[in-house]
Formats: structure tokens, C-alpha cells, sequence
């Protein structure tokens, strides 16, 4: 289950200022510059843009080099090897002749890691299944930071009944074992889908998951926000600023967000790896992205039936998986080191 | 009504190679794989020894009133009723052949009076002797249990009240039973000419007279009277079957004396690890059927061992007559011209597992006579490939195109590449479509309740007795279409009064002429099949992977049986 470590106190931008900062630099340009010079965080920010291109360039590569429909059932299609034209599902051989097999990889344009069990370009899905988990994964964990800052700002910033009310709410959330509530939520509304009055969004569309994984995480990003912005509202420039009459709005708009939103972009990468992993576990039990649509997820939940004749479908997206997680975490780190090195923000798994 | 549950594929196998005296011709064949020798002696040097089963899970209940087929398989083995099918291989292993009663009584009454006289000097396992009150128990704990099939009884006197008022069921007026002199006299309200098949189920198992109106677990089981009971039940984890000691064979056709001493049964295996146990000589038998990606590896490695048998399910898609665009019957032909049944065959594992169809019931069914008019060259019978160009006239005729259809299907493999294929077919056809998929547990009850308006499912029926009443007046009948129910078996509440005029005809007159009847089934599966409620996909083949060390495989095909005749291999 993912958990988010205590907050020690906020992020400060301009903590531990290295020996070389030039006097007059701001906190992001220092910060930048430390991320810059950190070259493990850099070569992970490099592959997670490699994957995200690759990925987005899925129908190029389905349409000018593969020359296939990733999302059309082809069981009687056939392809050439070597010259020689062979169905796509083979007939297992044998006395008995039982089984269909997938053509395995052909290292060749198309079908270049085989097909699957619809006998599709599993190469090309794997790119098209890379498309929808990132924008899932980065679109569930951008709307949940955005309604985790508001949740975390108000109940920081107000306290009293608003804060016990909200922070309540959190704990409820927070009480179910994460993957539980998401598959609870998600086994619901996949038989309909959701209608509030005008919005309605329907059962195999990808912004039912998206926003499944983002309401799923919001405590994990409002707690942190919150103790944030408890902390510096204690802050002398702000006590400065209500005695000097700030409205309640400058307060939170040009006196706190500002230096509580590094938390914020501290957790993004974790938060975008974490949710990418939630997606992949959803959409592998079937209960995600739906069919025909590919995610990484459903793909590995095609290729579990075929780990025995065709390993590949399963371990690529796999591997894309691993790469993916593995770079945000490290550029993560990486965006920490740099903002707030004393900071023990961290999305656990 | 014969509302039936589906049981996993593995189980279902189900009369596949129908009573040749009802049928009025002989079973269809087995495959070549199928060694289906004559029954032996259960003596000898084979006697003896522990046959070991893996199996995912006995499902619900062990209780013979409760449960609805998925442990069938070894029911028959633990327990006996008046009158059972004939436990051989072929054909003939749908035979109705006496049980506990000493003879297949003629009904009096015109139709309405049964009297059996049972057999004497057979027991429980616990000893108790048998009585005819035990029959009566058994048919009053289907209606106080309950059992899932009361209506198979509704029709002995009393039936209704039980059916009404479950609590206070009392069926001494439509079950006599005479402990002294040994007989059982069942009294209906009308005739019916299933009756005698529906006694023969578990449901009607003899249970002792003071068994309690409420579920037995396999921890604390029935004594019954079969050649087997269960020694003991650990959950998750197995059961073992020891011999009856109070066993004796009294009829070999009916419950013939068994080779192994015990039987063992390792649960809550995956299908990949049933697979992987047999190959090993862990398991002598999968009761569950090989996952797809290792048929290629048992069928190089251990041709030997497996056995390939045709059943009588029929897998289709039930395409809602009352939603649109399924409402319009132009549409429902259209699907049927344009599926291509061999892809799907591949799907399911090549066209040595399944065959294709297109009709309601299965060969060598009652009535059946081959007819398939949604293919290119139709005439013959046979699908021969779809025909495109028909299928976008009509749906084009039909001006349905552009609509929206969501095909409904369950995780599992197979059904969901299915359910792919269909929704790639219905946008080449013009439609907008998406796949629902969703847990075996809600997908059935899901489709069945007509308020939710499912439009196409992947699903399969298999008949639980040789009748055409149990396709034409259930799955695709008036009587098996309940309004916003989850107990409604016709899922493509297809209700056609024309036919159904005719189904009650053909069920009236199957209790004085079989063969007149079955030529009227015939003609609704042709009336059905032209109004295509379905698109009828393949009909199975039933896969048994055994162990080297098995000898005497037998397929029975038979509903009750559902496969190999498990006491009559030997390990020995």
C-alpha cells in the first residue's frame, strides 16, 4: 500500500544553498541548476522522454511501418516470413493438432514481437498501451494534486471545524487499503459507468479510471500540503502580511501557495509512477482501461494466458512498466535533492 | 420452468450422444482419441490403489439437493436415486435404466401415477436401511431447503403449496411412499414426459428420512448409497472418497462397483497447475479443461493421455430481441451471416475442439436436423463461411447503422477474445461497439435481468435432460423470459407466440408419440433458428487429460456423469 512519509517541515526552496550559488539567484533557478548537475536524475528525465515519445508515436509506427490495426481481431490474418506467407495463429501441431499459437517475435517490421491471442501486433499495442497508461498515470496524478492542494490548502488555512471536517474525510479515504477501494469503486461503476446530470462518462472510457486512481490518492497529497501550509503560516512574512491587512485570498494565493507547492512538485513523479502502477493493476484484473483499447495493464492480462508458447507479450509491457516507474522514481529523487534534500517526502509502495 | 445455472465449462459436459431409443438413431461418435470400452468387473488386479484428482474447487454445495451440477461428478458415485443413466460409455450412457427401484415403471393414470417398488436389502453408508419415505424427504428438501430446481417438482400434487408456502411443504399426498411394502407411488397434477428424467438428477437422491431442512456441507456429509463417502473434507485443500462399506453392487448398469479404493481430490489448483500434475504424475485427472496455451504441449507430449469428446452445449451470443438494434430481426440475421465461425473456432483452440454451427440444438439432439441458412452456399446444412455481402445488405436494409452496441462477456480468456472479434465485427459492419467486461459472478445475473438491457452476450446452454422443452420452452422460450429477474434463463428474451404454440404442442404430444414429437422440434429449431434470438457459434469438444498410469478411460457422456466414469478407471 502506498504511503506518504511525514513532512518534517516544509520544503524551502532555498535551503542549503550550495557554495556556488551566485548572490541574487532565485530558489528555482538554484534548484534547477542542482538538478541539472545530477546526472542520474537527468539520464531517468532522458529514458521517461523516450518512453513518452515512443509511445506517442504509436500510430506512426502502426500505420507507416507495421502497417496494422492494433485494436482489429485478425484471427485468420497472415504474414510473410522469410517469403513465405504463414498465418498469424498457427494450428499446434502434433497428432491431435489441438491449439491455436500466436506467431512469436519476427524481429521484422510487423510482428516484430509477435502477436497476440486476437493475433495483433503486440509491438504496436505495447506503444498504443504506452499512450493510454502514461496519460492516465499523468492525468489521474495531476487532477489528484490539484484537488489534494485545495483540500490541503483550505483545511491548513482555515483550521478549526473546516480542517477536523476535511481532515475527517482524509482519514476515510486513507482508512481503505488503497487497491481495495479502487477495485470496489471500479467493479461498481463498470457495469454503468457515470451520470451526474449533464456529465456522463461512459464505462469504456478512459477517464473512468483516471479519475478512479485520482480520488483514490488525494490524502496522500492533501496531508502533505496541509502540514505545509500549517507550518508556514506561522512564518514571520506572513504574520507580517496579516498585520500589514493582507486579505484572506493574498494569504493563500501570494504568501503560502508559493512556498508550499514544491511539495507538490516534489510528489508529482512518485505520484505519476504510483499511479501508472495503480492503472496497470486495474486494467490487468479487468477492471481498468476495457478492451479493445490496450493499456499496459490489459496486455499483460492478454499475455498471463500465453506465458507458456509466447512470454513476450507479457514481459514487454512489463519491461515498459519497469522503465517507466523506475525513471520517475529516480528523477523523483532526483527533483527532491534539489528543492529540499533534508525533505523525507516519499510515496512508498 | 427449468431455470439451470451454467457450470464451468469442465462440467458441463452433458448428453452429448443422445439416447438412441428417444432419438430414434444411434450417438454420434467419439474421436479417435476416445477409447470407450464396455464396463469390466471392478476386480481383479486393478482393484485397489488412490486415484488422484486436481480440481479448482467443488463449487457451492455438496448437498444433492443444492447443488446444480457442479459437483455432479461425484455425486452419482456417493448417492443413488430411483432411476439413473446407464453408466457405459457411447451412446447408450443415456439409457434410463432402474436404480433403487427394481424396474422403470409404466405410468398409469394417463401419465399421471408412477408406482416404483424399490430394491431390498441396500443401505446407507451409516448403516440405516433404505426406506421409501427417504424419496420423500428428497423431493420436500428441494422446495425447504432450498434446492435451485423446485419447479422441476412443482408438478406432483402438492408441488404448488410446497412452491408457495416452502416451510410447511408437505408431499405425503404426491409421494406415497409405503416403508413396509417398499414403494414409492409419485402422483402428478398433469402428465409430463420429462418426469422420469428429472428422477434420475441428484436432486431426487435418496437422503435419510431424518435429514434436516437446510444445506449439508461436505464437512459433515450425507450418508448415501453409492459406492464412495467422503472420509474427509479439509477446504481449500481436498477431499477424500473411501469405499462404502455397506456397498454392494446390485445393478451394473445402474451404480457398478468401483476399481480404486480412494479417491483423492486436490483442490484449489489453477487449470496451468491441473495441467502441470498430470504431466508429472501428481494427478491422474483435470477436472477442469487445459488452458489453450498448453493444448499444443499435451497434445505432442502426451497424445496418449488425451481424449477428445464431443458434447452437446451450443456456445453463441444471445442478442436481446428487445433492444435495439437486436429488436429488429434484419439485424439478428445480418450478425449470423457475417460471424465467421472458423476464427472463432481458433479462438478456442482450433477446429479439433470445436465444430461450427448454426441452429439451436446440437446434433444427435431429439429433433435435430442439421440446418444452417446463415452461410455462402447454404442448402446442405453445413456452415460453409460468412457471407458479407448479405450481412451489409441487411444491416443496411435495417437502418440501424451507427448504433451502439456493448458486447458483454466474463475475464476468461476465450470469452473475451470472442467478445473482441464481435466487437470488431459490428464496427466493420458500421456500428459503434464496446466490450463490458465484467466477473463471472455478476456477468450472468447481469444479463438476465432484463431492466438492465444487455444487448449481446458470449454465453453457452447444454439441456439438463434429452428434451427439446429444455431449449424451445426455456432458453429461447416464452416460460424462460422473467421480467427484471436474475432468474431468467432466455437471455435473448426472445418470446415468439407462433412458437411457443407449437413448443406446447410438441411437449404434449412427446408424452404419447416421441417421434412425432421430435419431428415438431425440428421444425421450431428451423422456425427458431430463421428468427435467430442467437448466433449459434460451435459445438465443443470435451478434453480429459489423464495420467500414464490410468487404465479403462470411459467416456459418459451423460449430463450426470459429464465425462470420464471416474470409479470404472483404474490406477492399478
Amino acid at each position: 500500500m502506498a504511503t506518504v512519509g511525514s513532512l518534517e517541515q516544509p520544503v524551502d526552496p532555498l535551503g542549503d544553498l550550495p557554495e556556488a550559488v551566485t548572490a541574487g539567484d532565485g530558489p528555482w533557478r538554484v534548484a534547477g541548476r542542482k538538478l541539472l548537475r545530477n546526472r542520474t536524475a537527468m539520464a531517468a528525465g532522458a529514458l521517461f522522454v523516450a518512453i513518452v515519445l515512443l509511445s506517442f508515436s504509436a500510430p506512426l509506427y502502426a500505420d507507416h511501418i507495421a502497417h496494422t490495426d492494433p485494436f482489429q481481431s485478425s484471427l485468420t490474418a497472415t504474414t510473410v516470413i522469410n517469403g513465405k506467407k504463414v498465418d498469424v495463429l498457427q494450428q499446434g501441431g502434433g497428432a491431435l493438432k489441438l491449439g491455436e499459437t500466436p506467431i512469436g517475435p519476427t524481429w521484422q517490421r510487423n510482428y516484430f514481437l509477435g502477436a497476440d491471442s486476437q493475433g495483433r501486433d503486440v509491438a504496436a499495442r505495447v506503444l498504443y498501451g504506452g499512450r493510454t497508461s502514461l496519460a492516465i498515470g499523468i492525468g489521474s496524478a495531476v487532477i489528484c494534486s490539484l484537488i489534494a492542494v485545495v483540500f490541503g490548502m483550505v483545511a491548513g488555512f482555515y483550521g478549526g471545524f473546516t480542517d477536523g471536517f476535511i481532515s475527517r474525510m482524509m482519514d476515510v479515504i486513507w482508512a481503505f487499503p488503497v487497491y481495495l477501494l479502487a477495485i470496489s469503486i471500479a467493479t461498481v461503476l463498470l457495469t454503468q459507468g457515470i451520470t451526474v446530470g449533464p456529465v456522463a462518462i461512459s464505462a469504456s472510457s478512459l477517464w473512468l479510471p483516471t479519475l478512479i486512481i485520482a480520488v483514490i490518492y488525494i490524502p496522500y497529497v492533501a496531508r502533505p500540503v496541509r502540514g505545509a501550509v500549517l507550518s508556514v503560516r506561522e512564518k514571520e512574512f506572513v504574520e507580517a502580511a496579516i498585520a500589514q491587512g493582507a486579505s484572506n485570498r493574498r494569504l493563500i494565493f501570494q504568501e503560502i501557495l508559493p512556498n508550499v507547492i514544491s511539495v507538490v512538485i516534489v510528489l508529482l513523479p512518485l505520484m505519476i509512477a504510483t499511479t501508472i502502477l495503480t492503472e496497470s493493476a486495474l486494467s490487468y484484473l479487468s477492471i481498468g482501461v476495457q478492451p479493445p483499447a490496450a493499456s499496459w495493464g490489459t496486455i499483460i492480462d492478454d499475455g498471463q494466458q500465453l506465458l507458456y508458447t509466447r512470454p513476450w507479450v507479457a514481459i514487454a509491457p512489463g519491461i515498459m512498466i519497469v522503465l517507466t516507474v523506475l525513471s520517475l522514481n529516480v528523477l523523483g529523487d532526483g527533483i527532491r535533492d534539489a528543492l529540499d534534500p533534508r525533505s523525507k517526502v516519499r510515496v512508498k509502495d | 420452468m427449468h431455470h439451470r445455472t451454467r457450470r464451468r465449462t469442465s462440467l458441463t459436459v452433458a448428453l452429448a450422444l443422445l439416447v438412441g431409443v428417444l432419438a430414434g438413431c444411434g450417438g454420434g461418435s467419439s474421436s479417435s482419441s476416445s477409447e470407450s470400452s464396455g464396463s469390466s468387473s471392478a476386480g481383479g488386479d486393478h482393484r485397489g490403489g488412490t486415484m488422484v484428482l486436481a480440481w479448482n474447487g467443488i463449487g457451492s454445495s455438496i448437498d444433492p439437493a443444492v447443488d446444480y451440477d457442479q459437483n455432479w461428478t461425484l455425486l452419482w458415485m456417493l448417492y443413488d436415486g430411483l432411476v439413473t443413466w446407464k453408466k457405459v460409455g457411447g451412446s447408450d450412457g443415456n439409457t434410463l435404466v432402474p436404480d433403487l427401484a427394481t424396474s422403470i415403471p409404466t405410468p398409469t393414470d394417463g401419465g399421471k401415477t408412477y408406482v416404483f417398488t424399490l430394491r431390498k436389502g441396500v443401505s446407507f453408508s451409516d448403516g440405516t436401511p433404505l426406506k421409501a419415505s427417504d424419496f420423500t424427504r428428497a423431493i420436500e428438501r428441494e422446495f425447504t431447503v432450498p434446492g435451485p430446481v423446485g419447479s422441476f417438482y412443482q408438478g406432483i400434487v402438492g408441488g404448488d403449496a410446497c412452491a408457495k408456502t416452502p416451510k410447511s411443504c408437505d408431499l405425503s399426498q404426491g409421494v406415497v411412499a409405503d416403508d413396509a411394502a417398499g414403494t414409492v407411488t409419485f402422483h402428478l397434477t398433469g402428465p409430463d414426459p420429462d418426469f422420469l428424467q428429472k428422477l434420475a438428477l441428484p436432486f431426487a437422491y435418496a437422503v435419510p428420512s431424518n435429514t434436516p431442512d437446510k444445506e449439508v456441507g461436505p464437512s459433515n456429509p450425507l450418508p448415501g448409497t453409492g459406492p464412495y463417502m467422503i472420509d474427509h473434507y479439509t477446504p481449500n485443500q481436498e477431499i477424500l472418497l473411501v469405499r462404502n462399506p455397506k456397498f454392494h453392487e446390485w445393478s451394473h448398469d445402474a451404480q457398478p462397483d468401483v476399481y480404486p479404493d480412494e479417491i483423492e481430490i486436490k483442490l484449489s489448483l489453477t487449470s496451468e497447475a491441473e495441467v502441470t500434475q498430470v504431466e508429472q504424475g501428481q494427478a491422474d485427472w483435470m477436472y477442469d479443461q487445459p488452458p489453450s496455451d498448453r493444448l499444443n504441449e499435451i497434445a505432442n507430449q502426451y497424445t496418449d493421455q488425451v481424449h477428445l469428446n464431443p458434447v452437446p452445449q451450443v456456445f453463441h451470443m444471445a442478442m436481446n430481441t428487445r433492444v435495439a438494434p437486436f429488436d429488429n430481426v434484419k439485424v439478428r440475421q445480418a450478425m449470423n451471416y457475417a460471424t465467421d465461425r472458423n476464427a472463432i473456432i481458433k479462438v478456442w483452440g482450433g477446429p479439433q475442439v470445436a465444430t461450427p454451427t448454426c441452429q439451436i440444438l446440437p446434433p444427435d439432439f431429439p429433433g435435430y436436423e442439421a440446418y444452417c441458412p446463415y452461410t455462402t452456399n447454404p442448402g446442405d446444412g453445413k456452415w460453409h463461411g460468412p457471407d458479407m455481402a448479405k450481412a451489409q445488405q441487411l444491416i443496411d436494409e435495417s437502418g440501424t447503422k451507427g448504433q451502439k452496441i456493448s458486447v458483454i462477456c466474463t475475464p476468461d480468456e476465450a470469452s473475451k477474445a470472442i467478445c473482441l472479434y464481435f466487437v470488431s465485427l459490428f464496427k466493420q459492419l458500421g456500428y459503434s461497439s464496446d466490450i463490458k467486461v465484467l466477473s463471472a459472478a455478476v456477468e450472468y445475473p447481469y444479463t438476465q435481468d432484463s431492466s438492465n438491457k444487455a444487448q449481446i452476450s458470449f454465453t453457452y446452454w447444454y439441456p439438463d435432460y434429452p428434451s427439446g422443452a429444455d431449449w424451445f420452452d426455456v432458453v429461447v422460450g416464452c416460460n424462460g423470459f422473467h421480467p427484471n429477474s436474475t432468474a431468467s434463463a432466455n437471455l435473448s428474451e426472445f418470446c415468439e407466440p407462433q412458437i411457443q404454440k407449437m413448443t406446447e404442442k410438441a411437449i404434449q404430444t412427446s408424452v404419447t408419440d416421441q417421434n412425432a414429437a421430435n419431428q415438431m422440434w425440428a421444425q421450431i429449431d428451423k422456425a427458431t433458428t430463421d428468427q435467430a434470438p442467437w448466433i449459434p457459434l460451435f459445438l465443443p469438444r470435451h478434453i480429459d487429460f489423464v495420467s500414464s498410469r490410468v487404465g479403462n478411460y470411459i467416456f459418459d457422456p451423460n449430463v450426470l456423469v459429464g465425462g470420464i466414469l471416474l470409479g470404472q478407471a483404474w490406477v492399478k
